[in-house]
């Protein structure tokens, strides 16, 4: 009989669904059904039965063609390049759990390496300006329960995190929200009108790139003072009703996204929306919270932060401390500086994501990539190392967009002989102890990963 | 009628664009999903192309070909949209303001019209630009 199994953690955005039902075939190898997923979640489950999966390490040959090769030697290249590497650069993270990015902490250190995941492009200003300014934030529970004023700047949940309007954010029912979507007032600031703003009440579309201003009118609002006829694209009037709104709200809620980080200004975007929020709090209760793009991309700069002291860009290669400097130890900068000569790319595809240029840059150097997918850092790899898909052949700790780690679940075995990244960057970290005669140092019990799927099943 | 025109582009993520990717950037459901870029009807006029024409979309960090076609999510005139993905990023300028985060949003770019050319897949993008493309695939 095929079995349902609840509760299910989703690999995908970072609003990171933890109510999935999944049905799997006889002999638990095989994603059947999905329930409760959004259409991205769905197609993961399923695409791990893809058969054209590949589930061997590929070598790339002088002629551009790609060899398979055994585990132990992939494990062995890996672990050479990173030692001979000055310093190599270990990038992404986007999807792997947390035990997998403790694991490649440990080779980092050991091969003097620059640590960077998937924030460096995307919420990365975002943690800049935490450092300036604080981060008065909840928990999407809160939301769910208190927020009653929600304002989506530079963000648009329906396409990016397509369930968090339905469990957090529009629609649900909470206990001080009882009526639902119908007690909450939506204000909605981007420049398109993404159908994020078609849910909206207020739909301030702003000028591209002028978030700064109208934040800045927002506080000028919020103290008291007058404003001129239009900012940044938005009359006056707008502005004043849904400033008011907010003024009225019982607990007003701002997501921000990548409208804020990804134009001009980023850190600067973010620092004024905490600003805001700092604000709003002398009228009602405010809070705030980045729209983390996927499931743990939260986990690194807690993993991190315990073991470095920062959560992204960590240079290691001084060898006696970390050190964190985004524009300098950034992998988009030190790629553009030509500043690496070694290159990992786990668990994202940098070649589908960094600017070109960037791209060109690190093929110079050897080039690896560890993700369970073909994809295009695959594809340009001297070496491919797949391995299995958290969430869905392997458990692990993951960090939701609020910082809350939840537990996931493995609902079918990964092919056979695949390892998890975990595994994989033991065996590096290992090899990499050989190759310099020196002792593996294990501070926490290993296999913790494992050890919890056994007690969940 | 111009023969380019100057818009403000952004590249963000879309829907159909996560589900393609899941399902494989190889696939035809990640060419179509992402080798668009989304503008206004008015400035299509401007330009003196129909929708789903091919256009070259060019910036100071390089040039695509791309089909222009009418936005799934309004764009107001002045604003184009490339999902982001593997043709957005041939035009992404790299430069960081010193924070590491790439100008994947508001930087400006010249579209042209370029209905004889043809739009590259993503592997001959990606592998192209570092010397590893061979004609029919590796």
């Amino acid at each position: 009989m095929p079995k349902w199994i609840t509760q299910v953690g989703c690999p995908y955005c970072g609003s990171s669904c933890d109510d999935l039902e999944v049905l799997v075939s006889d002999d638990g190898k095989k994603v059947l059904e999905t329930r409760n997923a959004c259409v991205i979640g769905n197609e993961i489950f399923h695409h791990a039965s893809n058969p054209n999966r590949p589930t061997r390490p590929r070598m790339r040959q002088e002629d551009g063609t790609v060899k398979e090769i055994t585990y132990d030697e992939a494990i062995d290249y890996t672990a050479k390049a990173l030692l001979k590497a000055k310093k190599p650069l270990i990038y992404g993270f986007g999807s792997t759990n947390c035990e997998g990015m403790s694991a490649v902490g440990r080779v980092a250190e050991k091969a003097g390496a620059v640590l960077d995941n998937c924030a460096s492009i995307c919420h990365g200003p975002s943690f800049l300006a935490i450092f300036d300014n604080g981060y008065p934030s909840c928990t999407l529970g809160e939301v769910k329960n208190r927020a009653d004023v929600v304002l989506f700047w530079g963000c648009n949940p329906m396409h990016a995190h397509p369930r968090h309007t339905s469990r957090y954010s529009i629609f649900p029912r909470g206990f001080f929200t009882t009526k639902g979507n119908m007690q909450r007032t939506i204000i909605c600031v981007d420049p398109r009108e993404t159908d994020t703003a078609k849910l909206a009440d207020i739909h301030l579309m702003i000028d591209q790139g002028h978030d700064y201003e109208l934040f800045d009118a927002f506080r000028t609002v919020l103290r008291g003072h007058d404003i001129p006829d239009v900012v940044a694209g938005i009359k006056k009037e707008q502005i004043l009703e849904a400033a008011g709104k907010m003024k009225n709200g019982r607990f007003v809620m701002i997501f921000y996204g990548m409208g804020c980080c990804h134009t001009d200004g980023r850190n600067h975007n973010v620092d004024i929306a905490i600003s805001t929020t700092r604000d709003l709090n002398s009228h009602t209760k405010a809070s705030i919270m980045a729209m983390r793009g996927h499931y743990n991309i939260a986990g690194p700069g807690q993993v991190w932060s315990w073991q470095f002291g920062f959560p992204y860009c960590v240079d290691l290669s001084r060898g006696t401390h970390a050190h964190m400097n985004p524009g300098e130890t950034s992998s988009i900068d030190l790629a553009m500086r030509d500043e690496v000569d070694c290159f990992v790319n786990v668990g994202t595809d940098a070649g589908a994501h960094f600017p070109i240029e960037a791209v060109r840059h690190l093929k110079k150097h050897p080039f690896i990539t560890v993700d369970p997918n073909i994809c295009m850092a695959s594809e340009i790899s001297d070496l491919h190392i797949p391995v299995r898909i958290v969430g869905v052949e392997e458990p692990g700790v993951v960090y939701r967009m609020d910082n809350v780690p939840i537990q996931f679940k493995k609902v079918v075995d990964g092919p056979d002989g695949v390892l998890s990244d975990e595994e994989l960057f033991d065996r590096v970290y290992e090899r990499m102890c050989e190759l310099t005669e020196t002792e593996p140092i294990w501070i926490l019990n290993r296999g913790h990963a494992h050890g919890s799927s056994t007690a969940e099943q | 009628m111009k023969e380019k025109i100057v818009l403000n582009m952004i590249t963000q993520r879309a829907i159909e664009e996560g589900q393609a990717m899941e399902k494989g950037k190889t696939t035809p459901e990640y060419f179509k999903a992402c080798s668009i870029v989304e503008m206004n009807p008015e400035d299509m006029k401007k330009l003196g192309i129909w929708r789903n024409t091919n256009v070259r979309v060019t910036s100071e960090a390089g040039s695509v070909i791309v089909k222009a076609i009418e936005p799934t999510q309004y764009v107001p005139p002045g604003l184009a949209h490339i999902r982001q993905g593997v043709w957005a990023n041939q035009v992404v300028p790299p430069r960081t303001q010193s924070t590491g985060t790439p100008q994947y949003s508001g930087f400006p770019v010249t579209i042209e019209p370029a209905i004889d050319e043809r739009i590259k897949t993503a592997l001959e993008l990606v592998q192209g630009a570092v010397g590893l493309w061979k004609e029919g695939g590796n």
